[in-house]
């Protein structure tokens, strides 16, 4: 047991496998706290979309690689099972942000929202204005 | 290496509570419903990793398992309000 009461003592671990967990828990913690960053001081909310899309694929991504990487030096055996969760996120990703983003068009186009940026690249336009 | 990996989980668990701490601001001020929606699903998305970074922390294996539910729950439940945000109905 170290001071933090890791289970698995850190002092067993090979020094290549605590750095690379280290950086990567790093970077992916850093990465995911600027996607939520995003989303909270972004303007409109097609600019919000945008601040979760980074912290789901490199934040996520850094974070199960680093787990990856403890449990195969701590257990001395390939751990490789976290790699079925980066695989739904990967898949589901792009199905969820398309539909929240389609979601968010049809509704600003319905209440007629000019201001909200639905109609900014002119591909839609307001119903009634046509 | 080993302090370097324990000072890393204390430094993304702090800036995953962070994370979950802003979209919770986020969900609360809005100020339409799919902000809240989009809010709602990358708290789902944070709360999965921290069940992964507290996995590492307490060397055990079980937090993958709430990770992969917690992924899975959150996915199912995101479509679920869009597709009810865009049609007023979950199943059509």
């Amino acid at each position: 047991m170290s001071a933090l009461g890791l289970a698995v003592d850190p002092a067993a671990l090979p020094a290549w496998a605590a750095l690379a967990a280290a950086l990567l828990l790093a970077l992916g913690a850093t990465i995911v706290l600027i996607g939520a960053l995003g989303l909270l001081r972004l303007r409109t909310f097609y600019q919000r979309i945008h601040g979760p899309a980074i912290a789901v694929t490199l934040g996520a991504g850094s974070v199960l690689l680093a787990s990856m990487v403890y449990f195969t030096a701590s257990q001395s055996r390939p751990v490789v099972h976290e790699l079925i969760i980066a695989a739904f996120l990967l898949a589901t990703a792009p199905v969820v942000s398309m539909l929240v983003m389609r979601a968010a068009v049809y509704r600003d186009l319905r209440a007629r929202k000019r201001e909200a940026g639905a109609t900014a690249g002119e591909v839609y336009t307001i119903p009634d204005e046509e | 290496m080993a302090t370097l990996l324990e000072l890393a989980i204390v430094y993304a668990l702090v800036c995953v509570v962070a994370a979950m701490l802003l979209c919770t601001a986020r969900l609360l001020i809005g100020p339409s419903a799919h902000d809240r929606v989009l809010a709602l699903d990358t708290l789902w998305m944070c709360g999965m990793l921290l069940a992964l970074v507290l996995g590492i922390r307490f060397g055990s294996q079980l937090y993958f398992e709430a990770a992969m539910l917690i992924a899975l729950v959150g996915f199912v439940s995101t479509v679920a309000i869009a597709k009810f945000l865009m049609r007023g109905e979950v199943i059509e």
